[in-house]
């Protein structure tokens, strides 16, 4: 194993060797751990500093806008300026605030999002540490976010900061379903949890496979991160700033920080499950490139986020509910139940993958019968609007 | 296998580590200047009318049941889906059995009413 192909495991067993030299096995094993968990936990964060900068260059770009320009070359020191004032500004806790709740809650959230990075898988063999019920472990962290925004919003005492976290609840949890139950496809054609075993078993990306499932994974993830066009939880112009109107300076920033590396880590979520981590040529060799390639396709992901971000508005909460509960739960049920009896059947021959695609389609297309004929019976009859006169250019 | 749940442990701690340190950076660098108007609740500058925490939609509880039938769903599900490879075509169906079941529930819900807003 040389320096080039795998550096991390080339340190670590150099780190190793060292220590072991004058410290008892324990000691060095619990030392290397510990490194591990720094470089995880950090990489995100540092890669969060880069991401808002580019989110908010790309959302100009979708806006006609130049975006951040000022503070070094491209405007990317803009965040480190932001950083500072963030640090800097007076940190308000209100008086009727729950002060314990209050202070945990924005540090759960950073907590919440950081704590899957422990399961990515970065390449071959660079993973924080391969769980064998990785996929449970991600939803199951994925819910102390949504703790985090229930305690930011109740312990406030403000009336918009609860009705921020009663939505933020009803619109999370709701989401929660169609996502565990889509994440069950691609945990059904690996056979596994494990999350480097979803990546190895891709030899076909999982979204040639289950195509509306990755769509749907897509969607109600963006609904539970709450951007645009799901973030009533935030919702500026109806209830000032949701969960965080009480927050002020770097606890405000840190909800800020989380949702950003959230939006990325649903980015490189949908790049492990669907896009084939970080499968690619040379990958094994050059295990680096392995990163690169996730990075990419994660980043990919993360574009589609903003793209929606920048094209849709928010939509009712209402509307909001039933497109998950009346649309996406039952789609994704008959998703699951259809790869389930298809790949049971078809699984190990080479049919796999026109019978899959071929159940997706005729999913698809039941679905839109359903739709039309759900739609013929509530539409109301068309109203029809006199001609009237319209200024036209000479 | 304890080794990655030890790794879990240390990782909790190292990731609330990083959030606490521009808190704790902040405490020393930003002026405190409290007064009681600052620390008044912030509601548009009106000021705030009777008790926050009052009893609220019910809707919001009836969504969170019927999340909770779901959750636990997927709970019992996963296992099913890992051990796929080892399961003959009978379990799979009775798999799927269980998920009719539960989109009979579903169904069952929306035709109360449950999933409706208002």
């Amino acid at each position: 194993m040389s320096f080039i192909n795998d550096p991390i495991t080339f340190l670590a067993e150099w780190i190793t060797q060292f220590l072991g030299g004058f410290l008892p096995e324990a000691w060095v094993t619990f030392i290397v751990t510990l490194l591990g968990v720094i470089i995880t936990a950090s990489f995100g964060l540092v890669f969060v500093i880069f991401l808002i900068w580019l989110e908010r260059k790309i959302a100009a770009r979708f806006q006609d806008r130049l975006g951040p320009n000022r503070a070094g070359p491209f405007g990317l020191l803009q965040t480190f300026a932001d950083i500072v004032k963030l640090i800097t500004k007076e940190d308000v806790i209100p008086e009727k605030a729950d002060k314990l709740t209050f202070n945990i809650a924005p540090i759960l959230s950073v907590v919440a999002v950081l704590l899957i990075w422990a399961v990515v898988p970065f390449a071959p063999g660079w993973i924080g540490t391969d769980l064998n019920v990785g996929v449970l472990y991600i939803a199951a962290v994925g819910s102390f976010g949504i703790l985090s925004i229930l305690m930011a919003g109740w312990s406030s005492n403000n009336k918009y900061a609860l009705l921020g976290a009663f939505r933020a609840v009803a619109q999370l949890i709701s989401y929660e379903v169609p996502m565990l139950v889509t994440l069950m496809v691609p945990v059904l054609l690996a056979r596994s949890m494990g999350m480097m075993t979803m990546v190895e078993s891709q030899d076909l990306w999982f979204i040639f496979l289950a195509p509306i499932s990755a769509i749907i994974f897509l969607v109600s993830s963006i609904a539970e991160v709450g951007r645009t066009p799901f973030d009533l939880i935030e919702a500026e112009s109806e209830i000032v700033a949701g969960y965080h109107t009480e927050y002020t300076g770097m606890k405000f920033g840190l909800f800020f920080a989380a949702e950003f590396l959230h939006a990325f880590t649903i980015g490189v979520l949908f790049a492990i499950f669907f896009l084939g981590g970080w499968r690619g040529p040379g990958a094994e060799q050059f295990r680096l490139l392995g990163v690169v390639y996730l990075m990419l396709k994660g980043l990919l992901g993360y574009f589609v986020v903003m793209w929606v971000r920048s094209t849709l508005p928010r939509i009712r909460i209402d509307h909001m509910l039933a497109f998950n509960w009346k649309f996406l739960t039952p789609l994704s049920l008959a998703l699951l139940v259809m790869t389930a009896i298809l790949d049971k059947v078809f699984g190990d021959t080479a049919l796999r993958f026109p019978v899959l695609l071929a159940g997706n389609g005729s999913v698809l297309l039941v679905t839109w019968l359903a739709l039309r004929w759900t739609s013929r019976r509530h539409t109301k009859e068309r109203r029809v609007f006199k001609k009237r006169p319209v200024a036209k250019p000479a | 296998m304890l080794d990655h749940w030890i790794f879990i442990g240390i990782f909790i701690a190292i990731a609330a580590v990083f959030p606490l340190l521009p808190i704790v950076l902040a405490r020393f660098v930003a002026p405190r200047k409290p007064n009681p108007i600052k620390l008044d609740t912030y509601e548009c500058g009106m000021e705030t009318v009777g008790d926050t925490w009052v009893q609220f939609k019910v809707q919001y509880y009836i969504y969170a049941l019927v999340f909770l039938v779901f959750d636990i769903e997927t709970a019992f599900l996963f296992p099913w889906a890992v051990a796929f490879d080892a399961l003959p075509l009978f379990a799979v169906l009775e798999g799927v059995l269980f998920i009719l079941i539960l989109a009979g529930c579903l169904l069952y819900c929306w035709g109360k009413g449950a999933l409706e807003w208002s």
